[in-house]
C-alpha cells in the first residue's frame, strides 16, 4: 500500500514541518517504499501476544517528593533564539 | 613503545605508576589529532588547553599525593550527543549548531569524577540516526583503514578516533548498533549495555526505550575499564536499574569453562557477504580450540527485526523531536522573512498555518536534514489515527517475539556468536539514495536493542581488501560480565586487535 502526496501533505503538518515541492516528491516515494518493507509484519500472527514497549518493564519509579533547587531561569532561557528576560517569545497568537 | 601503541589500560598502568605523566599523554593525543584528524573528521570540536588543563590538574593532583580516580587522566573522546556543560553540544545537527547545555551529561559527570581528560566530541549522524556517519551536518567522518570508506555509524566518529589512535577510549551511543556496527567497521571494540546499565541522563533522546551509552577502546580490557567507571544507576535516569557494579576490568582475566556459544542459523542466509562469513566462521572455531562448545539454534521472528526497528524508533524519535521547535532553543527561522511568506501564500488562496505553526515548521525544515525529517515523518505517519494500531502496536507485539526468541535461544546457550555487519565498510556516498538499503545494514545489531540484551563487537579478521571485519557476542540482560571474559578469552588467542590501520602522513 504506498502513500500518497496528500498523506504526506497532512503528515508534515502532523509533524511540524514545512516540505518544498522536491521533499515532497521525494518523501511520497521513500516512505511509500520504507512502509511497504515493514507492511511484512502482517505476517505474523501476534493475536494474543502483549505489546512491548520498553526492554525492562518497571513500573512506578518512586523518588522523594522532596523541594531541590531547579534550572535558575536565566540558565533555562541562555539558548532561547528570542525573549524578554523572562519569557520565551514567539509571534502573535491571537489577532493583532 | 610510544605512548598510542599502548592500549587503555595499559597507559592506566603507567600513569598510575608516574611513569607518564596525564599531560605528556594528552599532548601526544593531541598531537595525532592535530596530524590526522584534516583528514579523518572524527572530531567536531577539540579544546586542546581545556584538555590539558584537566591533565595538569590530575598530575597536580598525583604529585601531592592525593587519590586519583581509576582513569587517572587517560584521554577521552565522547560522542557530540551527550551533553557538556558550558562547551556546544550539536548532535551533527544545524538545529543545534549553538547549543550550549547548562548541565553535564551523568556520563560526563561520571569521567570527571573518575579523572579522565576530555578530548572533545565527536562526529556523529545526526542524532545518532544513521550507520554511516554521512548524515552529520558538519561532513563526513572517514574510515581511517580506507578513507574513501564511511567509518560505520551512528558513532562513527568515536570509533574512528579509537581506530586511527587519536582516542584511546571513547563514548559512543547504540540506539540500533551504533556502537557495534563501526566498532567492526573500524576494528575497534565496542560494547552495547544492558538497557538501563547506563544512565541516559543528560543523552539527547533519539529511541528512548533502545537508546544506551557505552565505551570504545582497543581491547575488551579496554572497554571492561571505562564500562566499570560509566555503568550504575542514576535518580535522573528512572530507567537506569539499581543493580550492582561489576567490577569488569578484574574478572576480565578469569577464563569460562564450558561456555556453550548459540550460533543463529538464520544469521548466515543470504546476504551475507563470503569474507564475513568466512571470517566469523573461523572465529567461532577459535572458540572450540579455546573449548567452547557450539550449539546451531534457530531464530524465526530475527528477520523480521529490521521492520519492527523502523517503526519503533521513528515513532519515538518522532515525539522525542517535537522539542525542537525554534522558541525554547536550537535554530529559529527569520520571523520576518516567514511572515512575508505567510501572506504571501493567504495571498494565494486557501488555509494557511497560523504565523505560530510557520514559526515550528520553518525552523524545524532549515534545521533538520534529510533522514532526520524522514523518520519524524515516517513515526508521524505509523502514530497518527488510523495507523497506530497496524504500524506501531503491531511492532510493540513483534518486539515481544523478538524477546522470547532470545529468551528460547538462552535457555541453549550462553552466549550469541555470530557477524556484526553483512559486508566490510562500503564506499562513502554508495547508500546516500537509499534509505531503505541503508536500513538494512542493521540487519544483526537491532535486535538487542530491542530485546535489552548486551553485545559487543570485536575484531575477527580482514576482508580481501583488507578491511576490518567484526564479531558480535550477545548476551542476557545485566550480563556483561561474562560478554567481557569471552571477548577477553578471544583476544588473548587472536591478533585482529592489534592491528592498526596505515595513515598517511
Amino acid at each position: 500500500m504506498a502513500l500518497s502526496r496528500d498523506d504526506v501533505l497532512k503528515v508534515s503538518l502532523l509533524g511540524r514541518l514545512s516540505l518544498t515541492e522536491a521533499e515532497q516528491q521525494r518523501m511520497t516515494e521513500q516512505l511509500g517504499g520504507i512502509v511497504d518493507y515493514v507492511a511484512q509484519l502482517s505476517e505474523l500472527d501476534t493475536k494474543d501476544v502483549e505489546p512491548m514497549a520498553h526492554a525492562i518493564e518497571m513500573t512506578n519509579v518512586f523518588r522523594d517528593d522532596a523541594v531541590r533547587e531547579s534550572l535558575p531561569r536565566q540558565d533555562a532561557l541562555a539558548n532561547a533564539p528570542h525573549t524578554d528576560g523572562e519569557f520565551y517569545l514567539v509571534p502573535a497568537v491571537l489577532g493583532e | 613503545m610510544s605512548i598510542v601503541d599502548l592500549t587503555a589500560f595499559e597507559l592506566r598502568e603507567r600513569l598510575r605508576s608516574g611513569e607518564i605523566s596525564s599531560r605528556a599523554a594528552t599532548e601526544t593525543y593531541l598531537e595525532r589529532i592535530r596530524r590526522h584528524d584534516k583528514t579523518i573528521h572524527a572530531f567536531l570540536r577539540v579544546d586542546e588547553q581545556h584538555a590539558l588543563r584537566q591533565a595538569d590538574e590530575i598530575d597536580a593532583r598525583k604529585k601531592r599525593g592525593e587519590k586519583i580516580g581509576p582513569l587517572a587522566g587517560l584521554p577521552v573522546a565522547v560522542k557530540d550527543i551527550l551533553c557538556t556543560k558550558g562547551q556546544p553540544t550539536t548532535c551533527g545537527s544545524r538545529i543545534l549548531e549553538n547549543f550550549v547545555p547548562p548541565y553535564d551529561a551523568t556520563v560526563v559527570t561520571k569521567l570527571k569524577m573518575a579523572d579522565a581528560v576530555l578530548l572533545g566530541k565527536t562526529n556523529l549522524d545526526e542524532f545518532a540516526m544513521g550507520g554511516s556517519t554521512e548524515n552529520s551536518a558538519y561532513g563526513v567522518t572517514r574510515n581511517p583503514w580506507d578513507v574513501t570508506r564511511i567509518p560505520g555509524g551512528s558513532s562513527g566518529g568515536s570509533a574512528a578516533a579509537v581506530a586511527a589512535s587519536m582516542a584511546p577510549l571513547a563514548i559512543g551511543t547504540d540506539t540500533g548498533g551504533s556502537i557495534r556496527q563501526p566498532a567492526a567497521l573500524c576494528g575497534v571494540t565496542g560494547l552495547k549495555p544492558t538497557y538501563g546499565r547506563v544512565s541516559r541522563f543528560g543523552l539527547v533522546a533519539f529511541a528512548s526505550s533502545l537508546d544506551q551509552i557505552g565505551p570504545f577502546g582497543r581491547t575488551a580490557r579496554d572497554v571492561a575499564l571505562l564500562l566499570e567507571v560509566i555503568a550504575g544507576h542514576d535518580e535522573r535516569d528512572s530507567t537506569s536499574v539499581p543493580k550492582p557494579v561489576p567490577e569488569y576490568s578484574r574478572t576480565i582475566g578469569q577464563p569460562l569453562s564450558g561456555l556453550k556459544l548459540g550460533v543463529v542459523k538464520e544469521h548466515f542466509a543470504a546476504g551475507l557477504d563470503a569474507d564475513v562469513e568466512s571470517a566469523v566462521r573461523e572465529a567461532l572455531r577459535v572458540y572450540e580450540s579455546l573449548g567452547a562448545k557450539l550449539v546451531d539454534i534457530s531464530m524465526p521472528v530475527s528477520k523480521y527485526a529490521v521492520a519492527t526497528y523502523y517503526i519503533i524508533a521513528p515513532c519515538e524519535a518522532s515525539s522525542n523531536l517535537a522539542r525542537y521547535d525554534g522558541v525554547h532553543y536550537g535554530h529559529r527561522t527569520d520571523e520576518k522573512a516567514m511572515l512575508e511568506r505567510l501572506k504571501k501564500d493567504a495571498a494565494g488562496g486557501g488555509e494557511v498555518d497560523s504565523p505560530l505553526v510557520r514559526l515550528y515548521r520553518d525552523s524545524r525544515a532549515e534545521g533538520f536534514g534529510p533522514e532526520v525529517k524522514r523518520r519524524i515523518m515516517l513515526g508521524t505517519y505509523a502514530l497518527s489515527a488510523g495507523y497506530y494500531d497496524a504500524y506501531y502496536l503491531k511492532a510493540l507485539k513483534v518486539r515481544r517475539l523478538i524477546r522470547q526468541d532470545f529468551d528460547r535461544a538462552f535457555s541453549q546457550c550462553d552466549l550469541i556468536a555470530g557477524p556484526v555487519t553483512t559486508s566490510a565498510a562500503f564506499k562513502l556516498g554508495e547508500k546516500v539514495d537509499d534509505p531503505l538499503a541503508m536500513y538494512l545494514v542493521d540487519l544483526y545489531t537491532v535486535s538487542a536493542n530491542l530485546a535489552g540484551l548486551a553485545g559487543i563487537s570485536i575484531p575477527c579478521g580482514l576482508s580481501t581488501g583488507g578491511l576490518p571485519i567484526g564479531l558480535q557476542l550477545q548476551a542476557r540482560p545485566f550480563d556483561e560480565e561474562r560478554l567481557l571474559r569471552a571477548a577477553h578469552m578471544f583476544q588473548q588467542a587472536t591478533h585482529w586487535h592489534t592491528l592498526r590501520p596505515k595513515l598517511a602522513a
